[in-house]
């Protein structure tokens, strides 16, 4: 019996180490070559990219740096188009690009990502890094608060929202 | 929402008094003297907050000069709120179906090995 016949579940870890950042971390059971060969090609992203029931209706990507990328996604009957243009590509470590989304409800945010890839005994561990550069962000009017973890301004906020309800 | 929406949202609530203060509001609506109250702060410094947060939409502010009581505007809030919780539930649903994607990925190199050796 293999180990790859065990099902193991890894929770997904968010931070925000800065006023800026948002971070994502998360371990799969794969070598870090596979982690980063299913965001390399259009033919795997469309496999998992996205919420459960996610399709693509687009999905273009020119996987280079300075190649732009554009995914044209449908979710419970909402079009959204995700792009962006890859910045840093180094197999199978480091993945960087920029991303923005279009939103009516939010706008289009637009922020860098940096992916990196560690593998540890067959196992992988990818950061994603968000980093935000509004005008708001960049004169850290975010302070503090923020700092100290969005979890806690998003505790009180659902507590609020609860409350409003 | 436009983005410098969503940052002057963020930015907003990146302060506690300013989250005291709404959390204030969440029990209705209340005067200016009345929110500064629970705070050691002056008046024009409470004042300062209630203006990041009516300028954020997160308040609202009644039209009488001498009481103009602030009151709490829930859709930017829901709005955030939503925003958060549409990030998180994105990435956690992505990465379990890459789970089984990769699983497929290995499974798929596996046989591709054997039917080598077997060449």
């Amino acid at each position: 019996m293999s180990a790859s016949n065990v099902k193991t579940k890894h929770s997904l870890i968010v931070t925000t180490p800065s006023d800026l950042e948002i971070v994502l971390t998360r371990v799969f059971d794969a070598p870090r070559r596979l982690v980063f060969e299913a965001m390399s090609k259009p033919e795997h992203i469309m496999r998992w990219w996205g919420p459960r029931g996610t399709t693509f209706s687009a999905c273009e990507m020119d996987f280079r740096p300075g190649g732009a990328w554009r995914f044209v996604t449908n979710a419970c009957g909402a079009e959204v188009v995700f792009k962006g243009v890859y910045m840093e590509i180094v197999p199978p470590e480091r993945l960087v690009s920029t991303e923005c989304f279009d939103d009516p409800s939010v706008g289009s945010p637009e922020w860098t990502s940096t992916v990196t890839f560690e593998e540890h005994d067959g196992q992988t561990t990818l950061t994603s890094r968000v980093l935000h550069k509004s005008i708001e962000n960049r004169n850290g009017h975010l302070g503090s608060g923020m700092e100290k973890g969005a979890g806690e301004t998003f505790d009180r906020l659902s507590e609020l929202l609860e409350r409003m309800a | 929402m436009t983005s410098d929406h969503l940052s002057t949202t963020f930015a907003a609530l990146a302060d506690p008094t300013r989250r005291a203060i709404l959390a204030r509001l969440a029990s209705g609506e209340a005067s200016v003297t009345e929110l500064s109250e629970p705070f050691e702060m002056s008046m024009p410094a409470i004042s300062k907050h209630l203006k990041v947060l009516e300028h954020a939409g997160l308040i609202a502010r009644g039209r009488d000069a001498q009481w103009r009581p602030c009151r709490l505007e829930a859709g930017r809030l829901k709005e955030v709120a939503a925003w958060v919780e549409d990030y998180r539930r994105f990435w956690e649903q992505s990465f379990d179906r890459l789970d089984d994607y990769l699983r497929e990925l290995k499974e798929k190199e596996k046989k591709h090995v054997r039917k080598q050796r077997k060449d």
